[in-house]
């Protein structure tokens, strides 16, 4: 057993069961941060606290949904809208976090992939951050489910369909998943199953796994240079903070962090008091009716790109396109064939692809919300096999890519 | 040496139970999603064909899912051509189109044009002739045809009666 004695103060005494000094340091006064970044890396911070609005808000919507066929639409509609006081605020808040919280992870990667954060030994970080993303989509799809409105209901119905393969058939499947022909009790309490306990158990692992991830690598900086950790923070410790090249995680890196936090929470607290309809579509304030679909079904914003990959295709193509764009991003560490790890604006034609790259998407994202009439069916089309396209092209580009 | 191998020996033994409690519990799981025997037993339908008008299509509800019930109209019925006539049903001299109103491409509900005679799917943009043949992709088959008996001037949903078979062989549904 360890040797034990008499603690000089409160701090001692869990000192010397809990080594919180040492703790501290690892986790913050001497986890090292490079200094040459910007804004866009405290998109880590502002998805961590949009977790933590969501969890709360979450906490209190849980205590008043009723997982039940005939009582769900209305324990959100009237329970929590009309009755609880402030059951308004708990759903907006989780309804406008929902949909932020895919703006951030959109601009997260972004920036990751502008300025080739997921290679060199950050490719783990990368990989985490997408699984983490098909998590928050599994996690949003089971949570659009709970309302019990037509579009919960048409959405669990089309999503479901997926799973039946095209041409495979696979009906057996598809019922196994819902538990029932179509989606009904049985699916409403799985679904709400693994929204608040299963998919929530999964995304909380993989976020301990991103941070680890981190840690060996360190944080990319805003030129990709290699940073030699250890002789920049002995720089520092030394006393020379001017010729150091990193600064501490806290409280010196957080501050700036949670001032750009301090910005976003304006944001989206503007959204959430004054402009949170766009979080709730209005058809789905209609109750479930598995006899009548909605005339026009549309994912929520941050689905449109992959789903408008989904739709200009007969079923067979149109699904193996969609699967291709649901795992294809995960890939990105190993069909970058380059080896320079910096910004894509000196990386030769690397920097047109990442540019293509975001229009497309951009484009495949508005012409998933039209209608499908032309000519948004053939532009939708083009902007589908031009996402393909950049794929194929990207291991070739990078491959004759200049060595910076 | 010896200490080794019995622990190597514990290993694999505790290897081996849990292998076979990993299995034995990811069966029960999967077995505890299917569909319950109540819901199962619930997917019986009747429907009396008397009842319908000529030229408009009404909805019934057989396990859960909308089934399209069409009568023609004698013009309709003089303009089938041999796919045609091979998804239709014939009670007592009347032609009827009993679909399951699902598009076979995702599943939304398809919605009638009592003037133009088709269906339109308005999720992608499907489209199917009034005997739920497929005119326009992305629909990759006709709609689908339920389980169904004559029995006079009744119908039963959910039963498997000789005209239903030998469309099944036929392939003209699933």
């Amino acid at each position: 057993m360890a040797h034990f004695t008499k603690a000089t103060s409160i701090k001692d005494w869990l000192n010397q069961r809990l080594a919180i000094d040492k703790v501290e340091k690892v986790m913050a006064s001497e986890y090292w941060i490079p200094k040459n970044i910007n804004f866009l890396w405290a998109m880590g911070m502002v998805l961590v606290i949009t977790f933590a609005l969501l969890l709360v808000s979450g906490i209190f919507l849980l205590m008043y949904y009723q997982p039940n066929v005939d009582t769900a639409f209305d324990s959100v509609n009237y329970t929590i809208m009309r009755e609880v006081d402030f059951g308004w605020l708990w759903r907006h808040v989780h309804g406008v976090a929902a949909s932020v919280v895919f703006l951030i992870i959109y601009i997260h990667m972004f920036t990751a992939i502008y300025y080739g954060s997921y290679k060199k030994g950050r490719e783990m970080i990368w990989i985490s951050g997408m699984l983490l993303f098909i998590a928050f989509s599994a996690e949003a799809f089971s949570g659009y489910m709970l309302p019990w409105g037509q579009m919960s209901y048409w959405a669990g119905m089309v999503i479901t369909n997926l799973f039946s393969g095209g041409s495979l058939h696979a009906d057996g499947l598809v019922e196994w998943i819902r538990g029932d022909y179509v989606p009904a009790q049985a699916f409403l309490n799985r679904f709400f199953m693994l929204h608040v306990l299963l998919v929530p158990l999964a995304i909380i692992g993989l976020i301990g796994l991103h941070f680890g991830a981190l840690r060996i690598p360190h944080v990319n900086n805003q030129d990709g240079e290699e940073i030699d950790f250890e002789a920049e923070s002995k720089k520092y410790l030394a006393g020379d903070k001017t010729g150091s090249k990193v600064i501490r995680f806290a409280n010196d890196f957080m501050s700036k962090d949670m001032m750009v936090v301090g910005f976003y929470l304006i944001f989206f607290f503007y959204l959430v008091f004054y402009h949170y309809g766009f979080a709730m579509d209005p058809v789905n304030f209609d109750p479930a009716d598995g006899l009548k679909t909605p005339e026009h079904i549309y994912p929520e914003w941050y689905f449109l790109w992959s789903y408008e990959i989904l739709r200009p295709f007969s079923t067979d193509i149109g699904l193996m396109a969609f699967a291709f764009a649901q795992v294809i991003f995960l890939a990105l560490p190993f069909l970058d064939r380059s080896d320079n790890a910096i910004p894509a604006s000196r990386r030769g034609l690397f920097k047109f692809w990442f540019w293509a790259m975001l229009i497309d998407m951009i484009t495949l994202t508005a012409m998933g919300k039209v209608p499908p009439i032309e000519p948004f069916g053939t532009i939708g089309l083009i902007a589908a096999l031009t996402f393909i396209g950049l794929w194929i092209a990207l291991p070739i580009i990078t491959y004759y890519e200049k060595k910076a | 040496m010896k200490n080794n191998s019995r622990r190597g020996f514990m290993g694999k033994a505790f290897g081996a139970v849990g292998a076979v409690g990993a299995v034995a519990s990811l069966y029960a799981m999967k077995k505890s999603w299917d569909p319950l025997p109540s819901v199962k037993a619930a997917g019986f339908t009747t429907l009396d064909m008397s009842n319908y008008n000529e030229n408009e299509v009404i909805t019934e509800k057989w396990r859960g899912k909308p089934i399209f019930v069409l009568k023609y109209t004698s013009e309709m019925a003089a303009s089938l051509d041999e796919k045609q006539k091979e998804r239709t049903i014939v009670i007592n001299g009347s032609h009827y189109m009993v679909n399951l109103g699902l598009c076979t491409h995702l599943g939304c509900i398809p919605s009638y044009d009592k003037n133009d005679k088709s269906f339109l799917c308005a999720c992608h943009g499907g489209m199917y002739d009034f005997t739920g043949a497929v005119t326009k992709a992305p629909p990759p088959r006709g709609l689908d045809i339920p389980p169904f008996k004559i029995q006079g001037n009744t119908l039963v949903l959910g039963e498997e009666g000789p005209e239903y078979k030998s469309m099944k062989e036929n392939g003209i549904t699933l």
